[in-house]
């Protein structure tokens, strides 16, 4: 027996260690940079005028895809679980479409199709609305990749439980909206939540669409990612490994919330 | 007044799962729809609950024809089979949410509320969550939310189906009893014909989506009317025979009994339909005493059950654990049965898919 | 029993609405976007589509994509299915601190990740200066693209591996022992064939990820052609010289291979399903 616990202990430190090399290095070699930088130019950097403009916007853009998503997600989970129709199959294996799909190739979708020579932005052009190259392109890409993820968590959990509460609800009483609000909501509360917070993730961290659709006009259409990569190509690499650092600790949080979410999804 | 359910047809694409039913509820009645699994009766309860539109025919509850009215609009009460409670309501949540729909005013809910967790037995429970919950008191609190909007007519798709043993007969007894208390009009679909006979006032027997026969327990298990409510509702031994003149002729063999009342012609090939308990061991030949031989005695806790070759084929008799004197039949000994009761059904009339369905249900190999 | 939808069978308006909603928005944001950027690309004609596909640089960017990913995939497997089995099989201080980190990396930003990756493995760091006076370059070289695609498709092949082998019962290891198999014929002939399915969906997911990875890639390859510039990086290059249509064709490559592999994944998953309900 005492070969069997070499190999298992052999077997243990090769995982951690490669675990440890792979992963946490570099994440401690972030906070090295920083610690190297000093905490009072990391705070100084993450205040510049294109530093705070990149920020609100990536609020801006990640809030309007919480939102759209989330209800477009609903929609789309409720659709797919409660009806019944020719092609349903088809729409739900494009669902998975964005992950599948380059981000760069999806921003170029979104310039073929709403850039000003477009089918449909063309028509904006024309009102003289700027889709691509502005925030409403940048919505657009990031909506395209964040579409799955409300839509993916809540389904399951309303094909578990949903729908016979919702004929109980209608049996007694309910109309549709108020057994809809009442009852399927609240059973998908903690799917809905976990699909948002790896919406939130996700928005927060899209770099390749966004770079693709938004031109990188500095104080103009950069993120918080597109600011980090002006940063560095700029050679700031205080200012860069700031706002990265920073958004290390968001995304680490983000991880903890799944984590602890997760565990609740079995029980309720 | 009650229900009234009258030529209603279901069709699942080509596949018709209700088939021209119709019968009646009286009011105050409590009625079982009894059927195998996939025989429809979950579909008609459906139907009547505005759950499913029927393809054609009408439904009626107290008096006024709803076939046209949506489930919120019918205010019958449905308890479904895996009980549907939200889980994430409170019980007492559960129980209010029929009322708050209606808008009542806040106290009187609360009233309500109490009231029915006294009915259920369930005092104290009131802020527990489903999850926290057994089995049976998921199902009373499940009852309780329905009863909370007083409806006219009460429904329950299968109430005790996922539950253990000696709970379902506890909540059955127990349905009974509130069922005499409240008096409400009640339908509930069962497949456990034990279940049916015990509780209900009225028993439809539904196989294939048809009505087999309608009637009280006494009548449905003593009287059949057809080979399958003979052969669902109880035990039977399925004999092969045939009618030689007076006499009918079990198969294979020369062993024959006198032909009471049966109106078959002579050389139709038939079906006997015996009850365990209709078998009566005798040690003297007699007149209609059939010669066959116990193979084995079984000890079941309260009675007997035996193995008894008869010809070529086994049959099984049951016999009263204080009445049998066992010391006086061992196996393997030569003896005599008469059938104290019986049924005949003509071959002609699909034997052969009767003899399939018994054999999916069980009651033989 | 599929007739359960709703208070009546027939759609009712409502549903129909939403149904309209739901395809409306998939079509705008999913479907619309492709079929522009296939019929952009047929413009010019398919002979001036495949002159595109096959210039040199193009060409060679997908084979720089394609080669790292497998080599990528083929790393994955190996590290993916021991450390699912570690997690699983195994108790250990800090093994739930572990487990929950295994996502980092999909919720880190591809950029951050780049980033991280220069910043210890760069040239001016320890470890990358170090391999730097023995003449290899990670950063900027075939190692660091594949280091990158590791980090980033991490998580992949444990996720889909450790949930089949919770549910994984260990009978049949046990049985085998019984009959004298040794711990290695068990794993080669007992457990990787049931996990099978799983490891292979964790590739495919992997390499589909891997074949469009770009934040990660573009900050610790750069941008020399030939050398270290992959497909995504390419089709960026083509695009931000203001010569789109040299960018079409690859993207289109791209897509394909985004299809192919989605199906391809769709049927592994069917196949694992079926594979659990023996």
């Amino acid at each position: 027996m005492k070969r069997a616990d070499i190999v298992k202990t052999l077997l243990l430190v090769l995982v951690t260690g490669w675990f440890l090399v792979l992963i946490m290095v570099p994440v401690f070699g972030i906070m090295q940079e920083a610690i190297k930088f000093g905490l009072a130019n990391v705070l100084s950097s993450l205040m510049t005028p294109h530093a705070r403009h990149a920020f609100l916007l990536t609020f801006w853009i990640t809030v309007a895809a919480v939102v759209i998503n989330s209800i477009f997600g609903i929609i789309l989970a409720v659709v797919l679980v409660k009806q019944n129709f020719k092609g349903k199959l088809f729409i739900e294996g494009l669902l998975d479409l964005p992950f599948a799909v380059s981000p760069v190739v999806a921003g170029f979708m979104f310039i073929i199709l709403f850039g000003p020579q477009g089918l449909i932005g063309s028509w904006f052009e024309g009102q003289g609305i700027k889709i691509i190259y502005a925030l409403p392109g940048m919505i657009i890409a990031t909506l395209f990749v964040t579409l799955p993820f409300v839509a993916r968590e809540v389904m399951p959990v309303l094909r578990e439980s949903g729908l016979e509460q919702e004929e109980a609800a209608y049996v007694l009483g309910a109309s549709r909206w108020q057994a809809f609000w009442r009852v399927t909501l609240p059973s998908v509360k903690w799917g809905l939540i976990y699909g948002v917070t790896l919406t939130v993730a996700r928005a927060i961290g899209e770099f390749g669409a966004v770079i693709v659709v938004s031109g990188n006009i500095i104080n103009r259409t950069q993120t918080v990612p597109l600011h980090i990569h002006q940063e560095f190509t700029d050679f700031n690499y205080g200012g860069a490994y700031s706002a990265a650092l920073l958004l290390a600790v968001i995304s680490f949080t983000l991880l903890i919330t799944l984590q602890t979410i997760y565990r609740r999804t079995d029980r309720v | 007044m009650g229900i009234q359910v009258k030529d209603i047809s279901k069709y699942f694409g080509k596949f018709c799962a209700v088939d021209n039913v119709s019968f009646e509820v009286a009011e105050g009645e409590l009625v079982a729809l009894l059927g195998p699994s996939g025989s429809g009766k979950s579909t008609i309860l459906r139907i009547i609950a505005g759950l499913e539109i029927p393809d054609s025919g009408e439904v009626f509850i107290t008096g006024r024809d709803v076939t046209t009215l949506t489930a919120q609009q019918r205010k019958v009460g449905f308890v479904f089979q895996h009980y549907a409670l939200f889980k994430h309501m409170t019980v007492q949540k559960n129980i209010a949410f029929g009322l708050e729909i209606q808008k009542r005013p806040k106290k009187k809910i609360a009233e309500k509320v109490d009231e029915l967790l006294n009915l259920v037995k369930l005092q104290g429970y009131e802020k527990h969550y489903p999850a926290q919950l057994s089995g049976g008191q998921r199902q009373r609190v499940a009852l309780a939310r329905t009863l909370a909007t007083e409806p006219a007519v009460l429904l329950l798709d299968e109430p005790f189906g996922s539950l253990d043993l000696k709970v379902r007969q506890n909540l059955a007894a127990w349905l009974k009893e509130l069922h005499v208390k409240l008096h409400i009009t009640s339908v509930f679909v069962t497949h456990d014909q034990s279940e049916a006979i015990e509780i209900s006032d009225k028993i439809v027997v539904i196989n294939r989506g048809k009505v087999e026969q309608v009637g009280n327990a006494h009548g449905v298990y003593e009287y059949p009317e057809s080979r399958f409510v003979a052969s669902f509702i109880g035990q039977v031994n399925v004999i092969d025979a045939f009618v030689q003149g007076s006499k009918i002729v079990i198969k294979d063999t020369s062993i024959a009994m006198d032909n009471k009342g049966s109106d078959t012609p002579d050389g139709s090939e038939i079906v006997l339909l015996v009850r365990p308990e209709d078998i009566m061991l005798q040690e003297n030949p007699g007149l209609n005493a059939l010669p066959c031989r116990i193979k084995q005695i079984h000890y079941r806790g309260s009675f007997y059950e035996l193995d008894i070759e008869l010809g070529e084929i086994l049959i099984k008799a049951i016999e009263n654990k204080n009445s049998f004197m066992k010391d006086n039949w061992n196996e393997d000994r030569p003896v005599f049965i008469e059938f104290k009761k019986y049924k005949v059904f003509d071959i002609r009339e699909g034997h052969g898919a009767v003899r399939e369905q018994l054999r999916q249900l069980g009651y033989i190999e | 029993m599929n007739g359960r939808a709703s208070p009546s069978n027939r759609a009712t308006n409502s549903d129909l609405v939403l149904r309209s909603l739901s395809f409306g928005y998939i079509g705008l944001l999913i479907v619309l976007p492709i079929i522009a950027m296939v019929a952009r690309s047929l413009e010019g004609g398919l002979a001036a589509l495949w002159a595109d596909m096959t210039l040199p640089p193009a060409i060679y960017s997908l084979k720089l994509t394609i080669s790292t990913a497998l080599i990528m995939v083929a790393i994955n497997v190996v590290t993916g299915t021991a450390t699912a089995w570690v997690l699983v099989r195994y108790s250990f201080p800090g093994k739930n601190l572990m487990n929950a980190l295994i996502d980092l990396p999909f919720a880190m930003p591809t950029i951050v990740t780049g980033i991280m990756l220069v910043a210890v493995y760069g040239p001016r760091s320890m470890i990358g200066g170090f391999f730097q006076r023995y003449g290899y370059e990670i950063m900027f070289n075939k190692p660091g693209i594949i280091l990158a695609l590791m980090f980033v498709t991490f998580p992949f092949v444990v996720r889909a591996v450790q949930p089949v082998l919770i549910e994984m019962d260990k009978d049949m290891e046990e049985a085998a022992r019984t009959l004298g198999a040794s711990s290695v014929t068990i794993f080669l002939r007992v457990v990787i064939p049931s996990l099978l399915p799983s490891i292979l969906t964790g590739a495919a997911l992997s390499f589909s990820r891997a074949l469009g990875e770009f934040g990660s890639i573009i900050m610790v390859a750069g941008n020399i052609p030939f050398k270290t510039q992959v497909a995504s990086v390419y089709i960026y290059g083509e695009i931000e010289s203001y010569n789109p249509q040299g960018a079409l064709g690859l993207s289109v490559v791209l897509l394909l291979f985004s299809f192919v592999t989605l199906m391809v994944i769709n049927v592994l998953q069917y196949w694992s399903r079926r594979h659990e309900k023996s």
